[in-house]
């Protein structure tokens, strides 16, 4: 086959699927060949999401870290993106800023773990603020850099057509920005989940990483542990799959490369 | 060169640019570079002046500044007697084909400046347009699947659903292939005769130059001079191989030094 041909229309479904079975084969056959008592065949962790979802445990571990990813991802979005776009619009501006938010950039969000026990106590205040923290930086900086990198021929045109300041940010320069934007968003995306995760394993005592912990400490149940670790793994796909719904939109299509 | 016949037109005759004594110089790292030097010109209401010069000599840098988007070091440019200071709708910069907005349709694109009309007449006047600049079929099209020749009159339909008094067209066929660029010269005179827009045309090619404008500036090497004007003494349609037109194109050849053999 080569790269011009057009593939069949099972094609993008199959070899994946395929890729998956094998790999399910192989982690089948390594507990098999190896004898481990610990480590869960696929089977058993089958069984295990299957008694986790009887006992409605999972469905609320679930909901209960989307709900976190929601309100952190959500209030970063909020703040982040008109402080990204400000910030992107007056270059003096982030000269002063960027070198605090440079510095505080690259802490992990769980290096603020003791932080957020202070401010917000153990619970779900303190999970959500730990993923706004992960969510936030990623959505400022894509915004500046997709104010800035608008080209001048667009400012110039919608200067010439009598915008307003404010009227020329929202009709041309978060248009413009829009692509770039959504990408800053994806991957803020990506992260808090990944946070949300580690933040469950500490700071609250449900969602899917408080799972993975319980079933560790309550009995070494490891065909649930890697059943909550194969579930955070579904998830992530789902969410990353669903927002790049949006950059099909046409109004931003123009902005990514599609394999035609 | 003399003027053997006068050219039409229209009855009053009022001045609808003046560029006094304009000088620019741009600093850059320590550097200035001297780019207008005592640039003097008028334009008519509704004449068609074409700025002709070499690449890099700052004739978009004029055109720039006749926009509102510069300002010039010495001097000033009025258009209908107020000194310009700032961009305004009622002269339009069509910039090469890059300048419509991705992200709206065509018929979005038209409608941009529109945004203060009442839904109808909005609507309207981009029927209107989208007609004139032969787009009809694409109104719910996005650039990105439009030609560049498409494009580039999507541009002009944007700026003229405005109504603006003039037009300042920055190379707007530059990127176009000439088969292209010839269809578009003869949209742009086809539109100029029906809207009689004043339009100031930056081009370096001397062909597409005396094909279009009533007047050519031709302008020296940096710091740019008007070397010269030209009146163009032919009507339209010009016939590109009568010997006026080649008396023309070849005296400009000549003043810009270039020998027309290859």
């Amino acid at each position: 086959m080569n790269s011009l041909s057009k593939p069949r229309k099972w094609e993008p479904f199959f070899w994946p699927i395929l890729a998956s079975a094998l790999l399910l084969v192989l982690w089948h056959y390594s507990v098999v060949w190896s004898g481990t008592r610990v480590f869960p065949s696929p089977r058993e962790v089958v069984k295990g999401i299957g008694e986790l979802a009887r006992h409605h445990v999972l469905w609320r571990d679930i909901v209960d870290s989307l709900r976190r990813v929601a309100a952190g991802f959500g209030t970063a979005v909020i703040l982040g993106v008109p402080l990204g776009l400000t910030l992107g619009w007056y270059p003096a501006a982030n000269q002063v800023v960027n070198p605090v938010m440079q510095a505080l950039r690259p802490i992990s969000p769980i290096a603020w773990i003791p932080v957020a026990i202070i401010f917000f106590g153990v619970g779900d205040r303190a999970a959500m603020f730990l993923i706004f923290l992960g969510a936030f930086f990623p959505i400022v900086l894509a915004c500046i850099s997709g104010v800035s990198n608008v080209p001048s021929v667009f400012r110039r045109a919608g200067r010439n057509f009598g915008l307003t300041p404010p009227q020329l940010l929202a009709k041309v320069l978060l248009p413009a920005a829009l692509p770039q934007i959504l990408i800053g968003l994806r991957i803020a995306l990506g992260i808090a989940w990944l946070v949300v995760v580690a933040a469950e394993m500490i700071a609250v005592d449900s969602g899917l990483g408080y799972l993975v912990i319980d079933s560790r400490n309550s009995g070494k149940r490891y065909d649930l542990v890697v059943a909550a670790i194969l579930m955070i793994g579904v998830i992530g796909l789902a969410l990353d799959l669903a927002f790049r719904r949006l950059e099909k939109l046409r109004s931003v299509r123009w902005g990514f490369r599609f394999e035609s | 060169m003399s003027l053997t016949q006068p050219v039409p037109v229209p009855a009053a005759v009022t001045t609808k640019l003046s560029v006094e004594h304009v000088g620019m110089i741009f600093e850059r790292d320590g550097k200035s570079t001297h780019v207008l030097n005592d640039i003097n010109l008028e334009v008519d209401t509704g004449e068609f002046v074409c700025l002709l010069g070499p690449s890099g000599c700052g004739k978009t840098t004029l055109l720039n500044a006749m926009a509102g988007f510069l300002s010039p070091t010495s001097g000033e440019i009025k258009v209908n007697g107020e000194v310009v200071r700032k961009p305004d709708p009622r002269r339009i910069f069509v910039f090469q084909e890059r300048g419509v907005f991705p992200w709206l349709t065509v018929e979005g694109n038209i409608g941009f400046g529109l945004s203060k009309l009442a839904r109808a007449e909005r609507d309207e006047r981009i029927a209107h347009y989208v007609k004139m600049v032969g787009l009809e079929g694409f109104e719910k099209t996005y650039p990105q699947e439009l030609s560049g020749g498409m494009k580039q009159r999507l541009e002009v339909a944007r700026a003229l659903a405005v109504n603006p008094d003039m037009l300042l067209l920055d190379e707007p066929f530059g990127a176009l292939d000439s088969i292209t660029r010839l269809i578009m010269r003869k949209e742009l005179l086809r539109i100029w005769d029906a809207e009689r827009k004043t339009i100031a045309f930056v081009t370096h090619d001397i062909d597409e130059a005396v094909q279009l404008a009533d007047r050519v500036v031709v302008m020296s090497a940096r710091p740019a001079t008007i070397q010269q004007i030209v009146n163009i003494d032919i009507a339209h349609p010009r016939d590109i191989s009568s010997p006026r037109y080649l008396e023309l194109r070849d005296g400009i050849f000549r003043q810009i030094g270039l020998a027309h053999k290859v």
